[in-house]
């Protein structure tokens, strides 16, 4: 399955009330896509911290599910809040990899894990009980409104293609401005 | 130089909701005191850029959180500040150890006394420096300045030996 097939189902599955964070390729496909006030396009980013920001977002936004949809070159650069998050136990974090082996929006060189890295045994390793794996976009999209709805935190791990010759994200707007409107979402209650 | 029990009456005075944090030997010592007054819950996270990140989440979110790592994660924060605090120009506040300040036993020459004032100014970080148990107030009114001016600021705790 495509990346943007993939994401195609987070964005259909996500509950309105859903807060969805996208980074580096995610972003740019979802970009595409039509947007929400809960959306964080976190372009641009630190290097590999959507999962950390997912997990603030989390804490405190307890009534609401937050979905992080990650790259596997971002998970490995911060692999390390697997275990945070699984400490802190937000039952309401989502966290998706889609991994396609690449640095997709650097030119397509490969992760040090292309091929070999076990994403799922890793969430499972971390802590997290909700581990789920597809290489099958029918499969996919049979179960993610159930697993998006279901108790956390979650990881979910999707082996994709890359998408090749396709520009990084461009950054939609003022982050500072983004950063405003999201609290305003959120304390109104959207 | 300031007890556990000291930092939480602080921490919950000021109405802090979270503390995302790396220990050290004297910032961790804290943690307890902390736990017990439960008014404040930890976040601990593997790394100290880690930190930055979720505190950005928890303030976006709606809770007053902080940050507290010792200067070596200062050091290592340093993708994680740039973004949080000038990408997103989120106010998020800071408690930082000073490794060394006081006492060089255990590390002499430590390169922490060399770079830690220079990294927060390079940040743009307005920082205070605290290095007497008398300035414990100095936490809550730089908390609440940098919070009534809407921007970032950090409390630098001098420490003893590493």
């Amino acid at each position: 399955m495509s990346g943007r097939d993939a994401l195609a189902v987070v964005h259909d599955a996500r509950n309105a009330r859903d807060v969805v964070v996208t980074t580096m390729a995610t972003s740019r496909d979802w970009m595409t896509m039509p947007q929400q006030p809960l959306d964080i396009v976190f372009v641009p980013s630190a290097m590999g911290h959507a999962t950390s920001l997912g997990l603030g977002l989390a804490l405190a936004q307890p009534a609401r599910g937050v979905v992080v949809c990650n790259g596997d070159g971002s998970m490995l650069m911060n692999l390390g809040s697997l275990v945070s998050i699984a400490g802190a136990r937000p039952t309401n974090l989502t966290v998706i990899v889609f991994d396609n082996g690449v640095y997709e929006v650097t030119g397509a060189q490969p992760t040090p894990g292309m091929n070999t890295v076990d994403f799922a045994a890793i969430a499972r390793g971390a802590g997290f009980a909700s581990v789920h794996s597809y290489d099958d976009l029918d499969d996919w999209r049979r179960d993610a409104s159930g697993i998006l709805a279901g108790e956390g935190p979650t990881f979910v791990w999707l082996r994709v293609t890359a998408a090749l010759g396709i520009p990084g994200p461009k950054s939609p707007g003022p982050a500072a401005e983004r950063a405003r409107r999201l609290v305003e979402a959120l304390a109104a209650g959207e | 130089m300031f007890t556990g029990e000291e930092v939480a009456e602080v921490l919950d005075q000021l109405g802090i909701t979270h503390v995302a944090t790396v220990p050290d030997s004297t910032i961790g010592q804290w943690q307890g005191a902390i736990e017990r007054r439960g008014r404040t819950r930890l976040v601990r996270v593997c790394r100290e850029g880690e930190a930055w990140e979720v505190a950005a989440g928890l303030h976006l979110g709606g809770a007053h959180p902080l940050v507290m790592i010792q200067c070596t994660g200062l050091f290592e924060s340093g993708d994680a500040i740039r973004n949080v605090l000038h990408d997103w120009k989120l106010p998020i506040f800071s408690i930082i150890g000073y490794r060394s300040y006081l006492n060089q036993d255990t590390l002499p020459g430590d390169t922490c006394l060399v770079f830690t004032e220079p990294v927060l100014e390079t940040w743009k970080v307005d920082y205070r420096l605290l290095t007497r148990h008398e300035q414990l107030g100095e936490i809550a009114s730089h908390y609440m300045a940098c919070r009534s001016a809407n921007r970032a600021g950090a409390i630098l705790v001098a420490e003893g030996k590493a």
